[in-house]
């Protein structure tokens, strides 16, 4: 391998042999080249649609109530069941270690807002810290809602991009004073969401605050609840189906609802609706690499065709070789020694021609279905590999039988 | 320098067998230049490559240089024949892609020589055939007469005991024949020992000894009184 002499007889042939050394080069780089392309293009659309889909936390439960649906333990049905702060507490309370974020939301009907003289009508909720989370919204200006607000019933206030643009037309809005139903807030801070206009769309108070404020008692509308990460999706689904169960039959118990009324108490895994978009993603994982193992393979085929090819072309040589006193070993070694050499310069090539080409046009054609086109580059680098292997089993077994052909035979090839 | 006792060959083609060499005993002393003579079919260019370790006997023996040739296993065939023959062919055989040159020193890079020796060796070897200033062309950029020239140069790289040449002349022009044969009288003159395999009578009469093969035996031997080609040229 490291035999100088070796090395530049091998120089020599591929200098010498340039349509050949080309042609076996131009079908490995470009197996490799479509092969990292695809693949970058697949993990760009994976990125894509799953940046469409994070509007929220992924795997979010949601849970709100309506009237009841079936008679139970001698109470009519369209009882209407309204969730309380103890509900709340009570799971947040015994499910503390499995949950990473957790809210109560109390709705405030007819939220009409007002600043000056200009006006509008907003979702208004009242909610607790973590909802912002929970929403995945980030923060534009300000501060979000915190826990000392929430204790301390604060009148404040933050609003979403789209509010904070009605209202004050570009105005600086933090410190200012809104009126929300008629009572005056003051704004802490502007949210953007990733759900785009419409959830920006809204205005968020302390929970306490707006349930003192706007008559809300003890009543929350709904709770939101995300799980800690699993490792993988499997085990984030059954986790949060288990959650889901438990708190299902929890509150019925609490607000005597049938088990099997589903309109009373209804709850939202957001995981089951992702399953079919995770199904999606891997549909797409397996098509892309379906069409790269059989460019990989069309690849194989190539390489190794020229590799039959050139080896017979080269049966005369190596009888001349061979009576001028090459041994056999030395023959194979030779034919070996050019095809993995060639293979591996046109394999890097096609493979950084190919990361350059998606780094460069990579941000061009950005879309919404495709963010971020790119490799992993020890798949593209094992593929580069398997190439080169299977371009020297190709051509191993053509010169390995070439090598042992009589000298005779090999000179009377015409 | 060759001896030959009993040697037999014969080729299977499907169910048939030919039996090519019936039994041949030669020899050939040290800077003897002999011609193998006959027509097609009479076996000698399969002599020729049995002495050239290209192909193997059935039986016989077969003593090169006081060496058994017998058993041989491609590793040890390809090196014998890199330290004792060198091999001219009608077809010059010379590898398309290389210069003169490089074809000249590639039997020296199979000796394991260094780049630089090989190189010198090769060039001295093609200013012998008078071709120094056409070292660097490619074999389709010479005349048959000079591709000759260039494989007989080739075949005196690696200073073998034997040279054997299977129709030298027998893709070239009656002038350029005689001008190969006067380098390859030339060169036996120097003392080498030179075997041809011709089935023409003229270019057999250049060497010192003329074999006859007929049907795989030798029907006669004799010393001739050998004719320069220089006179020709």
């Amino acid at each position: 391998m490291f035999d100088l002499e070796r090395w530049e007889e091998i120089f020599d042939t591929i200098r010498k042999n340039k349509l050949r050394t080309f042609l076996t080069g131009l079908s490995v780089a470009s197996g490799i080249f479509i092969l990292v392309v695809l693949l970058g293009i697949g993990e760009g659309m994976r990125n894509g649609i799953s940046k469409e889909f994070e509007g929220d936390a992924a795997n979010i439960l949601y849970i709100w109530t309506g009237p009841t649906s079936v008679e139970h333990k001698g109470l009519n049905p369209g009882r209407i069941i309204r969730l309380r702060n103890s509900d709340f507490q009570t799971i947040s309370q015994k499910y503390e270690d499995d949950l990473e974020f957790r809210s109560s939301v109390y709705r405030i009907w007819n939220g009409m807002v007002t600043y000056k003289k200009e006006s509008g009508s907003y979702r208004v909720e009242g909610v607790l810290p973590d909802y912002q989370f929970l929403e995945n919204s980030s923060m534009v200006k300000g501060r979000y809602l915190n826990y000392t607000d929430h204790e301390n019933y604060e009148k404040v206030v933050v609003i979403g991009n789209r509010v904070s643009n009605d209202l004050f037309k570009g105005a600086e809005p933090i410190g200012k004073y809104i009126e929300v139903s008629g009572i005056n807030f003051k704004v802490v801070g502007v949210f953007t969401d990733p759900g785009g206009e419409r959830e920006e769309n809204r205005v968020y108070v302390p929970l306490s605050t707006g349930q003192r404020v706007f008559n809300g008692s003890n009543y929350i509308n709904n709770m939101a609840f995300t799980l800690e990460k699993a490792d993988n999706f499997e085990a984030a689904l059954a986790a949060s189906n288990k959650f889901s169960a438990e708190i299902d039959q929890f509150l019925k118990e609490q607000h005597v609802v049938a088990p099997e009324d589903t309109r009373a108490i209804t709850i939202n895994n957001s995981l089951e609706n992702a399953k079919r978009f995770y199904d999606l993603m891997d549909m797409i994982k397996f098509f892309f690499w379906g069409v790269g193992i059989c460019t990989i393979i069309a690849g194989i085929v190539g390489v190794s065709n020229i590799m039959l090819i050139i080896v017979k072309e080269r049966t005369r040589e190596i009888g001349v070789r061979k009576a001028l006193g090459a041994e056999p070993l030395s023959i194979v070694g030779m034919v070996l020694h050019e095809s993995i050499f060639v293979t591996a310069i046109a394999g890097l090539i096609g493979l950084i021609s190919s990361l350059a080409l998606l780094e460069l046009v990579g941000p061009i054609i950005e879309t919404e279905f495709i963010a971020n086109p790119a490799v992993d580059f020890r798949v593209a680098l094992t593929t580069v590999i398997i190439l080169i292997v299977a371009g020297a089993l190709a051509g191993f077994f053509p010169a390995y039988r070439a090598a042992r052909i009589k000298p005779i035979v090999a000179l009377r090839d015409e | 320098m060759i001896e030959i006792k009993d040697l037999h060959k014969s080729y299977k083609t499907g169910s048939n067998s030919l039996h090519v060499l019936k039994g041949i005993n030669f020899s050939v002393a040290e800077g003897e230049l002999v011609s193998i003579m006959g027509s097609s079919g009479s076996g000698k260019s399969t002599l020729l490559n049995i002495l050239g370790m290209l192909d193997e006997a059935d039986s016989g023996t077969y003593t090169l240089d006081g060496v058994p040739i017998k058993n041989l296993n491609e590793k040890i065939a390809a090196r014998y024949r890199n330290k004792f023959l060198g091999f001219i062919f009608q077809s010059f055989n010379l590898i398309s892609y290389k210069s003169a040159v490089d074809n000249v020193a590639l039997p020296l890079y199979y000796q394991g020589l260094k780049r630089k020796e090989r190189m010198d060796r090769a060039m001295a070897y093609l200013e012998k055939v008078g071709l120094t200033d056409w070292a660097q062309h490619l074999p389709n950029e010479l005349s048959g007469g000079q591709k000759q020239r260039v494989a007989i140069a080739r075949a005196l790289a690696s200073d073998p005991k034997v040279l054997l040449a299977d129709e030298p002349t027998g893709a070239l022009d009656t002038k350029t024949s005689y001008e190969v044969m006067d380098l390859i009288q030339k060169i036996n003159e120097e003392g080498r020992t030179i075997l041809i395999v011709t089935h023409e009578h003229d270019i057999a009469e250049m060497t010192k000894r003329i074999v006859n093969l007929k049907d795989g035996v030798i029907i006669d031997d004799n010393k001739v009184d050998q004719i320069k080609a220089l006179q020709y040229v």
